[in-house]
């Protein structure tokens, strides 16, 4: 079963309220480092089989038209979780 | 009521999670008109004259305010008559439904302070050329609830000036701006007028005794009777 991870944030330009109430939270915790905290949304998305180019390409127009509203936010990713799950074990 | 506003027949769509179409049938009856249960599964108007979106947490608010429900089969056939002229009023998730649909320009994010807010909100009625505001004058102080979670209105400053320029803020919040809507936009138009969308809620303050608070009383106050009254009147002047 192979899957394809999304990954949708609000645009630099948009207020993130939610980011900004975690960046707020965290001082109160000791974590003083942090100088800001955007919020954004991450979809997983399986299917049967490998995840071909024609797979990724209709995850991306799903991304563009249904995960993600255009005037409020940005499709960072559209990957093959098979190339994160190398990454993160390199 | 009049006889003559009372064959307009107005529809109320219901998506799963709609919460005040029950209130917004209610106004259109209190206005003169016939109110039509439309339902989001059926791709069919039932030749309604007009239709409202009313407010709620269509299918849970997932992914995002009223982008579920954008899809939804009803949607299909109101996109298209909008787009012909059919006026349509999107209360608060509607509003959203709207958005979500680019028969409005925009979006809503969380209100800037994050609380869902819940308050009788002091309006400036803007533009009162459109099907749904032509029975208020342009420049009028209007109350009506305000009660959301996701009412920031945000669009690029190019959309905000279209917006301003061609008269189509048709609503903005008068006193402190609640949720930190962009120019303090409570609502807007659609080019042609016929499409209107807005946060604030009209069909809870249609009936004294269970409005806003107004000179004549706590709950006296009955703004939110003009929009339907307006769309009766735009509908037999057509």
């Amino acid at each position: 079963m192979g899957r394809v991870v999304v990954d949708v944030m609000p645009k630099p330009e948009i207020l993130d309220p939610q980011g900004k109430a975690v960046a707020g939270a965290l001082p109160r915790l000791g974590f003083t480092g942090f100088l800001s905290v955007r919020q954004g949304k991450r979809f997983e998305l399986e299917v049967d089989g490998d995840v071909t180019p024609e797979v990724l390409a209709a995850a991306r127009e799903a991304a563009e038209r249904v995960l993600s509203n255009p005037i409020i936010e940005d499709v960072v990713s559209v990957v093959d979780a098979a190339s994160l799950d190398t990454v993160a074990s390199a | 009521m009049s006889e003559v506003l009372g064959g307009a027949r107005i529809g109320v769509i219901t998506f799963p999670g709609t919460l005040d179409d029950r209130d917004a049938a209610r106004a259109v009856r209190l206005a003169g008109g016939q109110a039509v249960s439309l339902w989001h599964g059926d791709a069919d108007l039932k030749n309604v004259d007009a239709v409202v979106l009313p407010g709620g947490f269509s299918y849970g608010d997932y992914l995002r305010a009223g982008a579920i429900s954008r899809f939804a089969p009803v949607m299909d056939v109101l996109i298209d008559a909008a787009n012909g002229g059919l006026p349509v009023l999107g209360i608060c998730n509607g509003f959203q439904v709207l958005t979500e649909s680019h028969l409005l320009p925009g979006s809503m994010i969380k209100n800037e302070g994050l609380a869902f807010l819940c308050k009788e909100q002091a309006l400036i009625v803007e533009n009162a050329d459109t099907a749904w505001t032509r029975n208020f004058t342009a420049g009028q102080q209007i109350t009506i609830p305000l009660k959301n979670q996701d009412g920031q209105f945000v669009a690029d400053e190019k959309t905000l000036d279209m917006l301003e320029a061609e008269g189509r803020v048709v609503f903005r919040y008068a006193g402190e701006n609640p949720n930190g809507s962009r120019r303090g936009i409570a609502g807007i138009s659609n080019a042609a007028g016929n499409v209107v969308g807005l946060m604030p809620h009209p069909e809870h303050a249609v009936e004294a005794g269970f409005g806003t608070a107004a000179a004549a009383g706590p709950r006296a106050g009955t703004d939110g009777l003009a929009f339907f009254t307006s769309v009766l009147g735009a509908l037999v002047n057509a």
